[in-house]
């Protein structure tokens, strides 16, 4: 089992190698990407039933004995998490393979395409699987450079201009994680997390508190936390349909995950909760807010998409364990639903040929199918009872009113209000996009959608019920997970059996 | 650095503010050249951060010295990484900033599409009830000062 570990990252790189030699013959370039994805979500299960049962599976890179050699560890939310990331990602690769064989119009994928989109897993599973800080950075930077490649794909006019901004906020990110890297380093003379987590402990509560928000001033960014959001709306919903998709669901859940990870491993009991909280209830409402005011189908998602991420947000600044686990559910959830209602938007712009709701209308009566798509997530966003929105905010909210106190109370208000405004948001869309008198922007004749587009798009919904029907045991690894996180034991223990150097 | 390993020299520390500093300002700016070079240089000042960290010395090899004034190899490593990471972003930067050079005729970072609409219907004098000297929003347009100046719109700015 331990010698699996890297292979989540080894694969995909090695796939997108040979995608790259390959690029002439799109068929076997097809072939290798899905093996590579399937033979991921396979190890990514097999490293959740064994990190559920026997705890955390670690492999020491090269051989080298912890502290000194890097660790990849698999830990139940490091598992889970690469366990959605995988079969997310493979659903929205069929989807890019389904949507390239019936167009080649300027927004199909192009070779470099399904090379990239290796890469950008590698580097989102490298995140997961990272025990070291340095090792995190790196993940991100090829997550980054791939994500580059793939927001600015085709080099059209739009893409340069919103991927400008897109790249150089993503870089500034960067640079400051990489300077609180550095500043971790001259602190405490190390890198490994499980080692940190002791050597924090004992540094002077200023110095604590500022590297802190160094880091999470990095994460925050990636996340699109509230006061430094403004980059998101603005270059994501440019980009190929499942290309959104993809960062959409994945980009900002490794800033959150990075979050949960520093929160709890690393600053336990810090004093930055509190000013976490505020963001994330500003993220909430502000965000939504926008959603709102938009009238353009991927950009409202956008904005959702940001509003939610202060619910995650909000559960780890609670910092119990009822908080984490929820904050934990809720990415699940939030990663499956939030791709699903962006390859849906993709599929109602090849369809109705655009997604500007002032220019669509009726595509319930036109595309039923199409009109189930949306209004499964969509409710499934909002949190309608019994989806597993529903079941996570419930969960999020009766942590926060547990927690008692002014502040985590305002914040389950806040929460429910977001909670319905994303209601007001989705029934808005329905009834202008899919309830009134049909009106497509397009004048090309009625063509069949690509099967394997919807057949994808059908799974991720699928998935997205199969959270809702197995929301028992999902919570119970969730819960179980953060009750590992706060202890933070098992962790330092399965990195360094033989007690803290 | 010092040859004791006594830590690092106040010089080292006033590069990294300099490269840093000079870094932020260039960010700020709205054409991408110029942020490519805040970028350079931003980088190039973390990366001598990181540098710091470490305790300063002889070569890290065993043999060739003492064992305790040797300095940390792994900053070092680090480094190395860090510099390789900030060249490719540095050249992919260079590529989107001569691209919109070549599609648009200028590198400069836009307006985002809300400040757009906003500046449009500024323009076509749609924006409320702000104070413009009484004549309202319905008021002669010719009579209306074109505030808030209306930056260029390049072609492409659709929807």
């Amino acid at each position: 089992m331990r010698t699996l570990v890297p292979l989540p990252v080894v694969v995909p790189l090695l796939g997108a190698a040979l995608t790259l030699l390959l690029a002439g013959k799109p068929r076997i370039q097809r072939a290798i990407s899905v093996l590579c994805l399937s033979g991921t979500l396979t190890v990514a299960v097999l490293f959740l039933v064994q990190a559920y049962r026997h705890g955390p599976v670690v492999v020491a890179v090269g051989g080298w004995p912890a502290p000194v050699g890097i660790v990849l560890v698999a830990d139940q939310l490091a598992a889970l998490m690469l366990v959605v990331s995988s079969a997310v990602t493979l659903c929205v690769l069929l989807y890019s393979i389904g949507q390239g064989r019936s167009d080649t119009s300027e927004s199909s994928p192009v070779s470099i395409f399904h090379p990239t989109y290796l890469v950008l897993t590698a580097g989102v599973t490298n995140a997961f699987l990272a025990g070291d800080l340095f090792n995190l950075f790196v993940g991100f930077e090829i997550l980054l450079a791939a994500s580059f490649v793939l927001i600015t794909l085709g080099g059209t006019e739009t893409r340069i201009r919103t991927g400008s901004t897109y790249v150089v906020v993503s870089i500034l990110s960067s640079m400051i994680f990489l300077t609180s890297v550095g500043l971790v380093y001259a602190a405490t003379g190390t890198l490994n997390l499980a080692q940190l987590a002791q050597r924090l402990d004992d540094l002077p509560d200023g110095v604590r508190l500022a590297l802190e928000l160094m880091l999470l001033l990095a994460f925050a960014i990636k996340a699109a936390v509230f006061p430094l959001s403004a980059w998101l709306p603005d270059s994501y919903p440019t980009a190929p349909a499942p290309v959104t998709a993809v960062f959409a669901g994945l980009l900002t859940k490794v800033g959150v995950y990075a979050i949960i990870r520093t929160e709890t491993l690393l600053f336990p009991g810090g004093r930055a909760h509190i000013l976490l909280m505020v963001v994330a209830g500003l993220t909430m409402v502000i965000g939504i807010l926008g959603a709102v005011a938009q009238s353009d189908l991927k950009r409202l998602f956008s904005f959702t998409l940001v509003s939610h991420i202060g619910y995650m947000i909000f559960g780890v600044a609670l910092s119990t364990a009822a908080g984490l686990s929820g904050a934990i559910f809720y990415v699940v959830h939030h990663i499956t639903i939030q791709t699903t209602l962006f390859l849906v938007a993709g599929l109602v712009e090849e369809r109705a040929g655009s997604t500007d709701l002032r220019r669509i209308g009726g595509l319930a009566r036109v595309a039923p199918l199409l009109g189930v798509l949306f209004f499964i997530p969509a409710m499934n966003l909002a949190g309608v009872p019994p989806f597993s929105g529903f079941l996570g905010k419930l969960g999020l909210l009766q942590a926060g009113v547990a927690a008692g106190g002014p502040l985590p109370g305002v914040l389950v208000a806040a929460g429910t209000l977001t909670s319905l405004l994303t209601l007001y948001v989705a029934s808005r869309v329905w009834n202008i996009a899919f309830w009134r008198a049909p009106r497509l922007a397009t004048s090309e004749p009625v063509v069949q959608l690509p099967r394997l587009m919807v057949g994808a798009t059908v799974a991720l919904v699928a998935l997205g019920l199969a959270l809702t029907v197995l929301a028992g045991p999902l919570f119970d690894v969730t819960a179980d997970a953060a009750a590992d996180l706060r202890l933070r034991t098992p962790y330092v223990r399965a990195v360094l059996p033989g007690g803290v150097p | 650095m010092t040859r004791s390993g006594a830590g690092p020299t106040l010089v080292l520390v006033l590069a990294v503010a300099v490269l840093v500093g000079c870094g932020v300002i260039l960010l700020l700016e709205r054409s991408l050249t110029r942020i490519l070079l805040g970028v350079v240089m931003l980088g190039n000042g973390v990366n001598l951060l990181i540098l710091l960290g470490g305790r300063s010395g002889g070569a890290p090899i065993v043999g060739t010295g003492p064992v305790e004034r040797m300095s940390d190899p792994l900053p070092q490593a680090m480094v190395l990484t860090s510099i390789v990471i900030t060249f490719g972003f540095t050249a992919f930067l260079l590529a989107v900033a001569y691209r919109s050079w070549y599609l648009s005729g200028d590198d400069e970072v836009p307006d985002d599409l809300e400040d757009r609409q906003i500046i449009r219907q500024a323009g076509r004098n749609e924006v409320g009830a702000a104070d413009r000297g009484g004549e309202g929003p319905n008021g002669d347009p010719e009579q209306v000062d074109p505030e808030p100046a209306r930056r260029r719109l390049r072609r492409g700015d659709g929807s």
